[in-house]
């Protein structure tokens, strides 16, 4: 492994604190996978060695899990992964065109990163907001209800370095490698920075407050 | 007109909804300290009386699977929450643990309590940042009020609960995959028997269940199995999430009665986009043979639907209308599956890859005319024959939607071209390039 | 042969009665659906299924329609079709397979199609083409014509996985055989399934294949020790059971098609064992090795080396014509008259006349045991001495007594089938993954079920994969770790639990006292003992009494009525009576110029201490027996050609006491030793009756095993303190790694590459006292030294390790020392 002797030294504290959460230490790969993008911004191969390491596995174990789910990258991603939903609903709706424009505008395809390492895209698959449609996400966070232009002002902002703020979110979307390091369970003191919850999420409840209903009794 | 009744949705316009104080302002809490003062079995014959059954997908009655656990043996056993929620069209459980996440947990102490259960996972998609921020929040709360850890409110009961993300991996919602990638794995679905609740989690006794049914649980415990009797039909009990998207003009998240219509739905909604024409739609995901307008009147609970060809599934209704080209939505729907296929058996993997291909075609007008009969080979070769039920989703939209819409497929390929104008069925201005082809998806 | 657990009645079992294409069947509860069917013949078709592994239900090939009764008692159809490899059966099950129903038919087909339309149909081209399961099935179940017409799904072309093992991806249909053999059965997860879905693929971590972008060469913990990605030591058993042709061995690939090849059945040559194996030849040549299927030895498996070692017989260094050495003082082609008539002169010159200072033999450990007994009895008969010893390794006297009084003709002992039910094996001097793989995977089946115990420096890889627990010694103290395990140690409680075994690897010769306290050690829990050589020959050497203290059937020489007994049955008078000399001393009076006359068969110098070459060279006259023209050879006045063991019949006893008969699979001139002594012997004047293997067995069978009376003494030696402390000078450590330079090992480049890299092991305490961290350190004795890099491993202090004979490291010959011998260590070189 080729980590300076602090980046492992924090490494290995943070992988004790992951592995303290589960009785068995396999169950520590998927966070120690997120815990290394924070550290490299993608599952290098020292960070594969490192969860080798780690949960007692060999590296093709290791590389097994890590080439079986999409958010684990074999490449520096940027530091912005922007995806686009183009799953039937929201490219119906709208996000094949906005995946062409965002794509031109990048000028890279699918699963690519732009020369400046800003942006990596992606083609991304439902992500469980069909009601927001169309839908792109900044590393994991909500960007709803997506045009193409606002969609571009997003890429833009990232590009120019401007901070970009989702729909549903936190003030301002962090980094790759910050990200990772949430999904990875660490907290980082975002979770009450927006205010309310989306309008389609309340719209029933908004129809019923209307019509008073109320669930019976 | 059925009224809507909202339960799990009631407290997310309050204030910083997602907060343990809030939560405890409108209640929460009240059913646990009810549950630990309960008899155990009283608790799983109370889910068992209510009815509920499994809001994954499955409609699995959730009491009838906890009373599965085999008696206890002293070792340990577990309650895993599945929050992968992946299913295209399914955004029902996200909302709920971005906007309340306290009544996930609440629900995980009774479930745990009453299964005794002293480590409790809820293994939540990894592409949603800020839903497990507020999960991990939530549950950072209830160990600090108490709520969880070690001797409950005095009960002598412990609970930990760890929130786990996962990676990217459609199938990893599949109960078993999901064990197998909460223990570290390649999320591929296990052999059953043995069953999780003999053999799941470290091959403990292992009760999976749907954010959505253990999120009901502490409302059961608190108002009791008649009031939520009251509520859905004979057969499908209580109030459920209905997730509306697509060409309506109000799309969103919809708490109604088990039995409620989609044209009862799509009154609220404010009706279809623009006042076109209903086409087809899903209602339970894509995984669930599509319906047209012909069941706008279906009762949307498990019976009606298994009646009319369906299945309820996640109540994910995808509303699709008159300017949509079926043959798109089908290839990529069937793309997805081709990408979600965990790879372990040879109809999902093989098939779904043969299916892309052949969709692929024929919505790009290079079809021929063996392939509407091919397409239809290639799903009976995947359905009922795939290790888990993944393969057979993959074969819904498809099969259905040769069912109903055969002609738009044979148009697709004597015409050598969609005939459709994508452009009518987006949101905005679609350009020339992107409706003249279909860039593959990974 | 005495009853054993193998051949008990079994017990009541409970059974199930079910119907499958209309034949009634009562199997076991708990089997599997496709297993039943065999039991009546009916054939369901099956990728992933593999009886010796854990049903994975992944190919789908094997769909049936299945109906069974429910809680009423009503048989009820399943709505779909079922995987029979992973169903059980159930009473009243009815189960129809393609055979009498449509929907399993068609299921099948379906799966056939669908596994095809990736597939590459290089049949011509693939070495699995006539006898791969997937071109048969789809021959006869697949369709005429594919209707597949899109883009098929393309890998680059064959990746190697080691040296050895070739993977071509696209042949691959991803039944995970490979894969679950390797982290089942072999505990070497070094191959998994790779990307998802259509792209899955098996592989190592492969950085340029599963495109990860790399900064610097990976860790360490991306690979084995060895430096290399797949590296077991059971890695071919992934090509034979392998259903299509995706993996490949190196040395097979494009060599043959099956179907001109002959097969004969085998028994391996490379440990004590005595796995069944099939040797696929061609026009008098060995072209592959495969597992034959032997429940109670080897199961379905052999180790690499039983796979792959098989061309040390065919080297251009094979003798197939005796030599004489002549006046110019080379040697010669003969004529087998003229060689055995210089044989029998050179011996007749060292036994007899009046300063004749004797003969002695040296038959080496890889015989057949009708080797073994023609050399014993031509020393006795012929020579007229009792110094012979096959021992060509370490060795003592102990062990000797051990072996006469506990292990010959004891019968079929401790069996494979008694490992992996023991509850408890403790093993001594013993690595059943070095040193006799097939142990290995038997002992790992019981992983889970068993407490595995270790009497070792440190705990092997091997002993890793057994979750073994190390009871930590330096070399020379296992007799003292042994008298320790009492009272309520764990060992010593588990050891107490009925049906638990002891282990003792042969390597507890040097060991002074082991022996003696394993046999107190046994006595004190219950356990039974078993001793596990290396070599194939070892234990029909020890039945046929090629010790020097030791007689045919376990009868001590120092006896005389036991001796009385063999000289009835050999009709003659008498035999020689004088205590015989070991190995070692042998080799020590030669030195010396002490004995006229040596007869050496398999033994390669490079494996002793002594130095054996330059005690050839003082030897009067040495007759070599041997396969290939080896380094004896230089020293030899004659040579005699004899059989390797693919061209000869005979019998290896297994370390159960189990015979395993061979046939000949090559029929070639080559003769047996046992066959050619006999020819030596007339010339010399003496019947040795060892002409054919059923002379000799008959033989063995009339002489019997000894009476007690008749035995040597169990041994009473000391178990010495050994003082091992962190220094210069520490205790060395040392066995054979399964993969090295074994000499029957020679000419195979592509197993040689799987093997694990030679390295020396200290402890950190060690380490830190000899002043090394990394790079190479240098280990030395008078004799020699050897420069290896360092691995810092959980060791007992005052120990280093390095292994025997691995490239770099070859500890006899180099340090000229045993184990358990002081060294010198220092850092660099
Ligand atoms: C491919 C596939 C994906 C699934 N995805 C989910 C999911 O995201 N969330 C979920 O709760 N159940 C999902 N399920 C259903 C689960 O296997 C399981 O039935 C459910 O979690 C049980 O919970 P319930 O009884 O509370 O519904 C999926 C099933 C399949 C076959
Ligand atoms: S149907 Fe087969 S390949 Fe598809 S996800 Fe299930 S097991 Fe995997
Ligand atoms: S042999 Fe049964 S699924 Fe493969």
């Amino acid at each position: 492994m080729t980590y300076d002797a602090d980046t492992l030294a924090q490494l290995r504290k943070d992988a004790d604190e992951i592995l303290g959460r589960y009785p068995v230490q396999r169950s520590a790969l998927l966070p120690l996978l997120h815990l290394v993008q924070s550290v490299d911004g993608y599952v290098s191969p020292d960070g594969i060695a490192f969860c080798a390491d780690a949960v007692d596995l060999t590296s093709a174990e290791v590389s097994a899990v890590a080439t079986f789910y999409t958010q684990y990258k074999r490449r520096p991603n940027g530091e912005y992964q922007v995806g686009v939903c183009t799953t039937a609903l929201c490219a119906t709706m709208g996000g094949d065109e906005i995946w062409r424009q965002l794509s031109d505008k990048c000028g890279v395809g699918h699963d690519e990163t732009t020369a400046d390492g800003k942006i990596s895209l992606e083609r991304i698959e439902c992500n469980a907001a069909c009601d927001y449609a169309p839908v792109m996400m900044v590393n994991w966070e909500f960007f709803d209800n997506m045009t193409p232009d606002r969609a571009l002002r997003v890429v833009d902002d990232i590009l120019e370095g401007r901070d970009v703020k989702p729909t549903r979110g936190p003030n301002k979307v962090s980094t790759f490698k910050e990200t990772e390091r949430v999904l990875a369970g660490f907290e980082d003191g975002k979770v009450d920075e927006d205010q309310g919850v989306g309008e389609p999420t309340l719209v029933g409840l908004k129809v019923a407050r209307e019509q008073g209903w109320k669930e019976s009794k | 007109m059925t009224d809507l009744t909202p339960v799990l949705s009631a407290t997310w316009d309050a204030e910083q909804s997602w907060k343990l104080s809030t939560y405890e302002e409108h209640g929460g809490y009240r059913a646990l300290k009810k549950a630990l003062g309960m008899d155990k079995a009283d608790i799983i014959q109370a889910v068992k009386d209510s009815g509920l059954r499994g809001r994954g997908g499955a409609g699995f009655p959730t009491g009838m699977k906890w009373g599965f656990l085999p008696p206890d043996d002293g070792g340990p056993r577990y309650l895993v929450v599945n929050a992968d929620e992946s299913e295209p069209g399914t955004c029902k459980d996200i909302p709920t643990m971005l906007s309340a996440p306290q009544v996930l947990v609440e629900g995980v102490a009774i479930t745990s309590y009453a299964i005794g259960c002293n480590h409790a996972f809820i293994y939540v998609r990894g592409e949603v940042t800020h839903v497990y921020r507020r999960l991990m929040q939530a549950v950072r709360e209830a160990y600090d009020a108490g709520h969880l850890g070690k001797n409950i409110h005095g009960s002598g009961f412990d609970l930990d609960v760890t929130v786990h993300a996962g990676a990217g991996a459609y199938i990893c919602g599949e109960e078993t995959a999901l064990l197998d990638s909460l223990e570290g794995r390649r999320g591929q679905p296990r052999l059953k028997p043995p069953f999780p609740a003999v053999a799941g989690l470290y091959a403990r006794p292992t009760v999976v269940n749907n954010v959505e049914s253990i999120s009901s649980v502490p409302a059961i415990i608190d108002r009791g199995v008649e009031w939520f009797t009251s509520m859905g039909t004979e057969r499908s009990k209580g109030m459920g999430l209905f997730s509306l998207s697509g060409h309506v003009e109000r799309p969103g998240q919809y708490e109604a009665p088990l039995g409620i219509t989609l044209r009862e739905l799509l009154e609220m909604a404010g009706g279809m986009r623009g006042g076109k024409k209903l086409k087809f739609w899903t209602p339970g995901g894509s995984s669930t043979p599509i319906f047209t307008d012909e069941h706008l009147d279906t009762p949307l609970d498990y019976e009606s639907v298994g009646a009319a060809g369906s299945m309820l599934g996640t109540r994910a209704l995808q509303i699709f209308d008159e300017t949509t080209c079926v043959v798109r939505v089908v290839t990529r729907w069937t793309e997805f599956y081709k990408h979600e296929s965990c790879g372990k058996c040879t109809p999902c993997r093989e098939g779904t890859f043969w299916l892309t291909q052949i969709l692929k075609r024929v919505e790009g007008g290079q079809g021929v005319d063996a392939d509407i009969q091919q397409l239809l080979d290639t799903c009976e070769s995947i359905l009922g024959r795939a290790f888990c039920a993944l393969g057979d989703g993959a074969t819904s939209c498809i099969s259905s939607s040769i069912q109903y819409f055969r002609e738009e497929f044979e148009q697709h390929i004597t015409d050598g071209a969609c005939p459709f104008d994508h452009s009518a069925s987006a949101l905005f201005e679609v350009t020339e390039s992107t409706k003249a082809t279909e860039e593959a998806h990974a | 042969m005495t009853s054993t657990a193998d051949q008990a009645t079994p017990a009541v079992v409970d059974t199930v009665s079910l119907t499958i294409d209309g034949s009634e069947v009562t199997v076991p509860k708990g089997t599997l659906i496709i297993r039943a069917a065999e039991q009546v013949g009916i054939d369901i078709p099956r990728f992933c299924d593999h009886p010796l592994l854990k049903p994975a239900g992944a190919c789908r090939q094997c769909l049936v329609d299945v109906a069974a009764p429910d809680r009423e008692g009503n048989v009820r159809p399943f709505p779909k079709p079922q995987a029979s490899c992973t169903m059980t059966v159930m009473d009243g099950m009815i189960v129809n397979t393609q055979h009498s129903s449509e929907t399993a038919a068609k299921a099948q087909e379906g799966v056939m199609e669908l596994l095809l339309i990736n597939h590459p149909l290089d049949c011509p081209v693939c070495d699995k083409g006539g006898e791969c399961p997937l071109q048969n099935q789809a021959m006869s179940n697949g369709r005429p014509e594919s209707r597949f017409i899109d883009v098929k799904r393309v890998f680059e072309k064959p990746l190697a996985l080691s040296s050895e093992i070739l993977l071509d991806r696209e042949r691959c249909i991803l039944c995970q055989r490979c894969t679950r053999f390797s982290k089942e059965i072999a505990g070497d997860a070094f191959i998994d399934l790779q990307n998802r879905g259509a792209m899955q693929q098996i592989g190592t971590f492969n950085e340029d294949v599963l495109e990860f972008d790399g900064y610097e060469p990976i860790g360490v913990a991306a690979e084995d020790e060895s430096g290399r990605a797949f590296s077991s030591y059971f890695s071919g058993n992934t090509v034979q059971i392998c259903p299509v042709g995706a993996l490949t061995s190196a040395s097979y690939r494009f060599r043959s098609r099956p179907f001109d090849l002959v097969s004969s059945p085998g028994i391996s040559e490379h440990d004590s064992s005595g796995a069944a194996l099939r040797t696929d030849h061609r026009r008098g040549k060995i072209l592959r090795r495969l597992a034959d299927n032997d429940p109670v030895v080897n199961e379905e498996w052999i180790t690499d080396k039983d796979r792959f070692a098989f061309s040390w017989q065919n080297l251009n260094d094979r003798i197939t014509r005796p030599l004489v050495r002549g006046d110019d003082g080379e040697l010669h082609e003969a004529s087998w008259p003229d060689a055995l008539a210089a044989a029998a002169k050179g011996l007749r010159a060292a036994i007899t006349g009046e300063d004749a200072q004797g003969a002695a033999v040296l038959p080496g450990g890889r015989l057949t045991m009708e080797d073994a007994y023609a050399y014993q009895k031509f020393a006795r008969l012929v020579l007229d001495t009792n110094d012979v010893d096959i021992r060509t390794r370490t060795a003592s006297d102990e062990e000797e007594a051990f072996l006469g009084s506990s292990v010959a003709a004891t019968g079929l002992g401790v069996t494979f089938g008694d490992l992996e039910k023991a509850p408890a094996v403790l093993m001594a001097g013993f690595e059943p993954e070095d040193e006799g793989g097939i142990v290995f995977l038997r002992l790992r089946k019981a992983l889970g079920r068993q407490q595995v115990f270790t009497v070792a420096p440190f705990l092997s890889r091997g002993a890793e994969k057994l979750d073994a627990t190390l009871l930590s010694t330096a070399p020379g103290g296992e007799g003292k770790a042994l008298a320790a395990v009492k009272g309520s140690t764990a060992a010593s409680e588990a050891l107490k639990e009925a049906g638990s075994v002891i282990i003792v690897g042969e390597r507890l010769a040097g060991s002074p006292g082991a022996f003696t306290q394993a046999l107190a050690l046994a006595k004190r829990t219950g356990a039974k003992l078993v001793w596990i050589p290396r070599r194939a020959g070892e234990r029909g050497a020890v039945e046929a009494g090629a010790l020097p203290g030791l007689l045919p059937g376990g009868r001590a020489v120092s006896e005389a009525s036991a001796r009385d007994a063999v000289a009835k049955a050999w009709g003659v008078d008498a035999l020689p009576g004088k205590q015989g000399r070991g190995a070692a001393d042998i080799i020590a009076a030669a030195h010396q110029g002490k004995v006229d006359a040596l007869i050496v068969g398999g033994v390669t110098p490079s494996d002793l201490t002594s130095n054996l070459s330059a005690a050839l060279e003082r030897t009067g006259f040495v007759l070599s027996l041997e396969v290939r023209r080896t380094e004896v050879a230089e020293y030899a006045d004659v040579v005699l050609p004899v059989a390797p063991p693919s061209e000869k019949s005979g019998t290896f006893v297994n370390w159960e006491g189990r015979l395993r008969g061979f046939a000949t699979a090559l029929k070639t001139d080559a003769m047996s030793d046992h066959r050619v002594l006999d020819i030596l012997a007339r010339e010399l004047g003496v019947t040795l009756n060892t002409a054919t293997v059923g002379d000799v067995s008959q033989q063995l069978g009339a002489l019997g095993a000894a009476a007690t009376k008749h035995r040597p003494a169990a041994p009473k030696i000391d178990a010495p303190k050994v003082d091992a402390k962190p220094g210069e000078e520490l205790i060395l450590a040392s066995w054979h790694l399964m993969v090295d330079e074994g000499a029957l090992q020679d000419g195979e480049p592509y197993l040689a590459g799987t093997g694990r890299t030679a390295v020396a092991r200290l402890s950190a305490k060690t380490a830190d006292a000899v002043g090394v961290k990394d790079g190479l350190v240098t280990v030395s004795t008078q004799t020699g030294a050897l420069e290896l890099p360092v691995v810092i491993t959980e060791m007992a202090d005052g120990v280093v390790w390095v292994p025997a004979k691995s490239p770099g490291s070859w500890v006899a010959q180099e340090l000229g020392v045993e184990p358990g011998a002081r060294v010198m260590v220092k850092g660099g070189v």
